[in-house]
């Protein structure tokens, strides 16, 4: 479970988040959505503690986060926007080397491995260098990383852009199936037919501040409109929302 | 495994894939270094020797217009060649080497020089070739001898004093000799081993830390159970690895290639014996963390790989100042510039290859300054690495 409370962060003049608090429960896909800008890859990085926060806290299982919180961080699986692999390592070593950071070895490394690989279905890809991947693939193999110390929570910035169709699919199926084993997902947008399409709880934010959060339907409800995307521009105000089809 | 040890690994495996460190660690630093001193060292050696011993080769042309010149030259050491069979095809032959020099003396050279009129001759030199040229000066500075002795004779004849006509007499008194030039250039050699030192590690920092930067990779990174200074310590500890391998591969490289430069020729001996050789190898060692720290530091102030290519030309610079100040000013090791890192291991060197004792102190207070340097630097690295700046 991942749950902040009153977080603010500044960089220089900027105030990227001025007070955000949300509660993304075990079991279910938590969706930060929001126009480019608004927060959401600032508040991510509060929560793996890549930055400390100027106010409030970020809990990871109730364990403050932060640069300083290791703890936190173990209970943590993170897709940071853009993979990030190593493109003269394959993917399977891509994957060991962060089971190995997280102090797994052996055979019991091997085996988690090989799950993930059968999981993300990543196949003979598994064994080539990363260097020339698909963005699909190099999402997978970075979800497979995230996931490789079996992590509780898992938080995925944009892991949907630059995917084709295909991919965006066999992510969300693999998103599902942590769902359904208990997993927090957290995962940030901009696109709605990703919210829209998979999320159980919504967490709409702009300017640094969360808008509106709830269900679906809660949110259309709320707005008085029949579609998410609708309620989403009526929750903003229409000339803050800069909404990608 | 300890997280460090884990990122060392990474790192080192990850070099060992990429071409572009592999060359410049393993193989362009050691192999380049060695060769290019051994060359130029072998030439100035031969040359050196050349010139002691060597006559002067001159093609003559016009030999009866002038037969107590030429009988005097020859006197001086010159031997002549034979000349091209005329004046038109000299340019091209003295183009092609064959002879460097040619001496052309016109028929109306005796006549002139009986009425003590200036009497020429003419030298076709290719100046834009070092030997022919070192030739050309050697053959003026027997004409002008030659010159000034027949003027010196004239005015006597006229019951003039010579020296009225020679206001200031110069003598150039040259010590050096090709023991001491090449001294001088084994001198050069600490500086290679420092500068492979450093170009071993230099691609593997930048990837290291940079790269990562670039590639995107630093933030899930940092998103680890991982301390920033175990991160840092990783990548250091890499660095090192290559640096301190480029430093043994420029060493041997250098053991090898030293024996086909003929040192014996001018009377020294090669002296890269296993002793010489583990004496200069324990020099440097405390220089592999220094340069791996300052490897580190610089390629985490980058954003890119581009902007820490560029810091690094900078960085590669750093260790020469010490020595080339020295070498201006012409210090004496003290204890205070023994600790000076670079300087202190150049010192080491020398002294080492001159066969001289090094007292123990010397030796600790060089290896104490770099290292203290070292963690200096390492802490500045792991601030780095705690500020939030460092993700960008």
């Amino acid at each position: 479970m991942i749950q902040v409370t009153g977080l603010a962060k500044r960089f220089g003049t900027v105030e990227a988040v001025r007070d955000v608090s949300f509660t993304a429960p075990d079991g279910r896909i938590t969706g930060l959505l929001g126009p480019n800008g608004a927060g959401k890859s600032t508040t991510l990085r509060l929560l793996y503690g890549a930055l400390s926060p100027d106010r409030g806290e970020a809990r990871v299982d109730g364990l403050l986060a932060g640069p300083e919180h290791t703890e936190a961080r173990r209970q943590l699986g993170v897709l940071p926007h853009g993979a990030g692999l190593y493109p003269h390592l394959t993917a399977r070593e891509n994957i060991r080397y962060f089971g190995e950071l997280h102090g797994m070895s052996g055979a019991a490394l091997d085996q988690r491995v090989d799950e993930l690989v059968a999981m993300l279905e990543l196949g003979e890809a598994a064994n080539r260098k990363t260097q020339g991947f698909s963005q699909g693939q190099k999402v997978k193999v970075g979800i497979a990383r995230a996931l490789v110390h079996s992590p509780r929570n898992l938080i995925l910035d944009e892991p949907t852009n630059g995917l084709d169709v295909m991919a965006i699919r066999s992510l969300r199926e693999v998103l599902r199936g942590l769902r359904a084993a208990g997993h927090c997902i957290l995962f940030s947008s901009h696109v709605m037919q990703e919210v829209a399409a998979l999320c159980d709880e919504v967490v709409i934010i702009a300017g640094g501040r969360v808008v509106a959060a709830g269900a679906p339907e809660q949110l259309r409800e709320q707005a008085g409109t029949t579609t998410l995307e609708d309620a989403f521009v009526k929750l903003l105000g229409s000339d803050t929302a800069e909404v990608q089809p | 495994m300890k997280p460090w040890w884990v990122v060392v690994r990474k790192e080192v495996l990850e070099s060992l894939r990429d071409r572009r460190t592999l060359l410049s660690a393993l193989v362009l630093a050691p192999l380049f270094g060695p060769l290019m001193f051994s060359f130029s060292m072998q030439t100035m050696l031969k040359r050196g020797v050349d010139e002691q011993d060597k006559p002067l080769q001159v093609a003559v042309m016009g030999k009866e217009h002038a037969p107590n010149l030429v009988h005097w030259l020859e006197s001086q050491g010159l031997e002549g060649v034979s000349a091209p069979k005329d004046e038109a095809s000299i340019p091209a032959a003295v183009r092609d080497g064959k002879p460097r020099l040619v001496l052309v003396i016109g028929p109306d050279y005796g006549e002139r020089f009986r009425a003590a009129k200036a009497a020429g001759v003419k030298v076709y030199v290719d100046s834009s070739d070092q030997d022919s040229q070192r030739d050309f000066r050697r053959l003026d500075r027997l004409l002008e001898s030659y010159s000034s002795q027949t003027s010196a004779l004239r005015l006597a004849a006229r019951g003039v004093a010579p020296s009225i006509a020679q206001p200031v007499v110069v003598d150039e008194i040259d010590v050096s000799t090709p023991a001491s030039r090449a001294q001088s250039l084994l001198a050069i050699l600490s500086y290679f081993l420092l500068f492979s030192t450093l170009i071993g590690g230099m691609y593997v920092a930048i990837d290291a830390t940079a790269g990562e930067r670039e590639r995107g990779s630093l933030e899930p990174l940092v998103s680890l159970p991982v301390s920033r200074e175990a991160l840092v310590a990783g990548k250091f500890v890499a660095t090192m690895v290559f640096s301190g391998v480029s430093l043994v591969l420029t060493l041997a490289s250098f053991a090898i290639s030293l024996r086909f430069v003929p040192l014996e020729s001018i009377g020294m001996s090669a002296n890269l014996g296993p002793k010489v050789l583990t004496g200069v190898f324990l020099s440097l060692l405390p220089f592999v963390p220094l340069a791996a720290a300052l490897l580190t530091l610089v390629a985490s102030f980058a954003r890119s790989f581009r902007e820490a290519q560029s810091w690094m030309t900078g960085a590669l610079l750093i260790p020469t100042l010490p020595i080339m100040v020295a070498a201006m000013t012409g210090m004496k090791p003290t204890a205070l510039l023994m600790a000076v890192p670079s300087l202190s291991q150049h010192f080491l060197i020398a002294r080492l290859l001159r066969d001289e004792a090094i007292p123990l102190t010397d030796g600790l207070l060089s290896a104490g300054g770099s290292l203290l340097l070292a963690a200096v630097l390492l802490v500045f690295v792991v601030r780095l690495w705690r500020r939030e700046k460092l993700l960008g």
